[in-house]
């Protein structure tokens, strides 16, 4: 790969590209994107609350259903998937360390390396989509599944496919978010002396990993 | 002088903008056209109760009517009217800094309330949605009208009110200018940091619930549907979570403006700022914990009826400490009496009252007997239409020589403000005796006993309609052929004041050096 030219700029330069009118400094910019962040990422846990405690209500309702339609789903492909998430997230924090470092080739391979995985996510949650399909397994008025012909459990996979089917959209937000933040680092817009936006982007991507993470014992663990 | 409105030229430099202001004069052009399409909304409800009988409206056409008029006043005037107008042109002036922390997100927010706002307006008008503002399950999902579309515009709307509270959080924490502490921001910096909160936190629970109904309506997902396993119930549930957080959406601005109108035109510091900054906070917390005050009649239990009950008060307690601390300012003031202080008097008339029904109500056995009555829709107008329109429209008089640099006509605007007052009163008063003598809410036809009292209020209706008009066109006016406004023409000691008028893009000609608060009228300028 050839050195692009910007990641030669000096501070200054950086500083004149980057500083909008309203901030003083960079470092209180750079804060204020984070901060911003944050304050979404509350938004967006928020946005999931309200699925929990629908699933929370339902599972009251429904306790006998919705103990067999966790057993019913793949514990194997959920569990893969928790742990190709968690090393996605490690490689983005790992990315951002080497950006620090400044090594932006080997954040670049890592950036590359979290794409890889979220893809894989998204490619295992289409196979275990596909298995509940070929068992007549779908959402609300659909569902037709000879084993479990109740409403709890017509309950328990409606629900399962709209957790996992939003997660799945911040998964493919995300995904883009990652790919331009790949493309940034290739083109040397971030590195070492400014990677915001990394940091950010990696916040949002720890938040959608961080969802899973509760996603995961509800759908397949807690039977 | 350059300033905001004409240092560039051409709708172009408008449509693009990334000027705090420029942004907030386009939202107030969004949001008084709305006003607008939803009192004509209203005024066809009033008109067709003049008679008991169906008059020219057929249910189903009242059905959609006030269904549009309920979704355009609360999602397109009400929840956005101050915060996205008064906040975004007034919050960054107030913390001395030259824009919103992220100025492209402030213009996203624009278009997407826009965008929002289309597609709500096409699923209404074309899809003849009925179901009433709340999209109570399961009707909304089984009707046969628009509502998917519909609820889809309300779910964008709500992005557009995400966007704009984290970015007023972010400016408050990163932009102060320095010297500016916490304690010394004016008090509707801290109205509207409140309302950020509730923003960011409560309107994606409600973008979910329409989501799920949007998913039942489309594709039968069942999730509200009994028939399919699903507990409509529970959607009120999360509906009102977010629904009433939003009723202090919509009030908590109003009650900033409030801070700053009693305090300039008294010419006096506030009786406590501690107290009012810190009971915004409180009703900003208090009021995610009383949602099932809607639900008293929907199958609750007496220990939750009670437990929400109590808390629902709560609420009154806040509103009380500001409603005597805003009282108490007047005390031994140099009173300054123009249009925004008689809209303050206004408001306090129409908050007191509503806010005193309001424990009433929160009472469950008495809401028993007027849940779903006309008793409700007083209470509910006096309290928050009362509220946040009597303020918005005080904002747009207080502010306008600032944003516009030219001064409104005294004596019009007091004439609008009457009718607006006075309208009000007249149209609301006799819909609490209409509900306690027990007529329902939402149907075209009633008793013939009841005439009396409707037709008082559609003449209320009438007045307070007039009212409006009557302001816009005298602030329209003056915007284009108004004397030119001196800098500070109430001699306020708030900081928007110190820019020049209208400010230039960046607002101050310096940065702001903040060397006293923003309610100092006790030392000398």
């Amino acid at each position: 790969m050839s050195a692009p030219a910007t990641q030669h700029e000096t501070a200054d330069e950086t500083t004149v590209r980057r500083l909008g009118v309203q901030f003083s400094d960079l470092a209180k910019q750079d804060h204020a994107a984070r901060f911003g962040m944050w304050v979404f990422l509350a938004s967006e846990l928020l946005l999931f609350a309200g699925l929990f405690a629908l699933y929370v209500a339902y599972r009251i309702k429904y306790p006998q259903e919705f103990a067999d339609g966790v057993h019913h789903n793949a514990l194997a492909l959920g569990t893969t998937n928790t742990f190709v998430l968690i090393i996605s997230s490690f490689t983005i924090a790992y990315a951002i360390h080497m950006l620090r470092k400044d090594r932006p080739r080997v954040a670049f391979w890592l950036l590359i390396t979290t794409i890889a995985l979220g893809a894989l996510f998204l490619v295992f949650k289409g196979i275990e989509y596909s298995g509940h399909f070929a068992h007549g397994i779908f959402p609300g008025q659909l569902y037709a599944f000879a084993e479990m012909p109740t409403d709890g459990a017509r309950m328990f996979f409606t629900l399962y496919f709209f957790m996992t089917g939003l997660h799945a959209i911040h998964m493919i937000v995300g995904l883009g978010i990652v790919i331009w933040l790949a493309m940034r680092v290739w083109k040397g817009l971030a590195n070492a002396r400014y990677h915001t936006e990394v940091e950010v982007g990696a916040l949002y991507w720890h938040l959608v990993d961080g969802i899973w993470i509760f996603l995961w014992p509800l759908f397949y663990l807690t039977g | 002088m350059k300033n905001y409105l004409n240092a560039t030229h051409g709708l172009r430099s408008w449509l693009l903008t990334k000027d705090h202001k420029r942004i907030a004069v386009m939202f107030l052009i969004a949001v008084l056209i709305s006003l607008m399409l939803g009192g004509v909304f209203a005024m066809v409800l009033r008109l067709e109760l003049l008679t008991p009988g169906e008059s020219f409206l057929d249910a189903q056409t009242y059905n959609q009517m006030f269904t549009h008029h309920g979704v355009v006043m609360t999602f397109l005037f009400m929840i956005p009217g101050i915060p996205t107008v008064f906040g975004n042109f007034f919050l960054p002036m107030m913390v001395g800094a030259p824009d919103v922390a992220f100025p492209r997100l402030n213009l996203l927010s624009f278009y997407l309330l826009v965008v929002g706002a289309i597609i709500m307006l096409v699923a209404l008008w074309f899809g003849g949605v009925d179901t009433g503002w709340t999209f109570y399950t399961p009707y909304s999902t089984s009707s046969e009208s628009s509502v998917a579309l519909a609820v889809f515009g309300v779910f964008i709307v709500g992005f557009s009110s995400i966007v704009t509270g984290v970015n007023f959080i972010v400016t408050v924490h990163t932009l102060r200018a320095k010297n500016l502490g916490w304690l010394k921001l004016p008090l509707f910096v801290w109205a509207i940091y409140a309302t950020a909160i509730i923003q960011v936190l409560a309107t994606p629970v409600l973008g979910m619930s329409l989501l799920l109904v949007a998913v039942d309506h489309a594709w039968g997902f069942g999730i509200f549907d009994p028939a399919l396993g699903g507990d409509p119930i529970l959607f009120q549930h999360l509906f009102w979570f977010y629904s009433h957080p939003a009723v202090y959406i919509m009030i908590l601005p109003a009650m900033g403006v409030v801070s700053e109108i009693v305090c300039t035109f008294s010419h006096n510091r506030p009786a406590s700022y501690v107290l009012i900054a810190i009971s915004s906070l409180g009703i900003a917390f208090i009021g995610f914990l009383t949602w099932g005050h809607h639900m008293f009649v929907s199958g609750m239990s007496v220990f939750d009826a009670g437990a929400f009950g109590i808390l629902s008060m709560f609420v009154g307690i806040f509103s009380a400490i500001k409603v005597f601390t805003w009282t108490a300012t007047l005390r031994r003031g140099r009173i300054r009496f123009t249009a925004p202080l008689l809209y303050f008097f206004g408001f306090m008339f129409l908050f007191v009252f509503g806010g005193m029904t309001g424990i009433a109500v929160a009472t469950s056995s008495l809401d028993v007997h007027w849940h779903d009555t006309y008793f409700i829709v007083a209470h509910f107008h006096f309290i928050m239409v009362g509220g946040t329109l009597t303020m918005f429209l005080a904002a747009c008089h207080y502010w306008f020589p600032k944003m516009f640099g030219r001064m409104y006509h005294e004596g019009w605007a007091l004439v609008g403000a009457i009718g607006v007052i006075f309208g009000f009163i007249f149209a609301f008063t006799p819909q609490f005796l209409l509900g306690n003598w027990g007529m329902p809410r939402r149907y075209a036809t009633y008793p013939d006993q009841f005439q009396w009292l409707n037709v008082t209020s559609t003449a209320g209706a009438t007045i307070l309609g007039l009212g409006v008009l009557v302001s816009v066109v005298t602030l329209v006016y003056a915007a284009f052929r108004g004397p030119v406004a001196p800098r500070n023409p109430w001699g306020s000691r708030g900081y928007e004041w110190l820019a020049p008028t209208p400010p230039p893009v960046h607002n101050f000609d310096a940065p702001l050096e903040i060397k006293r608060g923003p309610y100092d009228y006790h030392q000398p300028e």
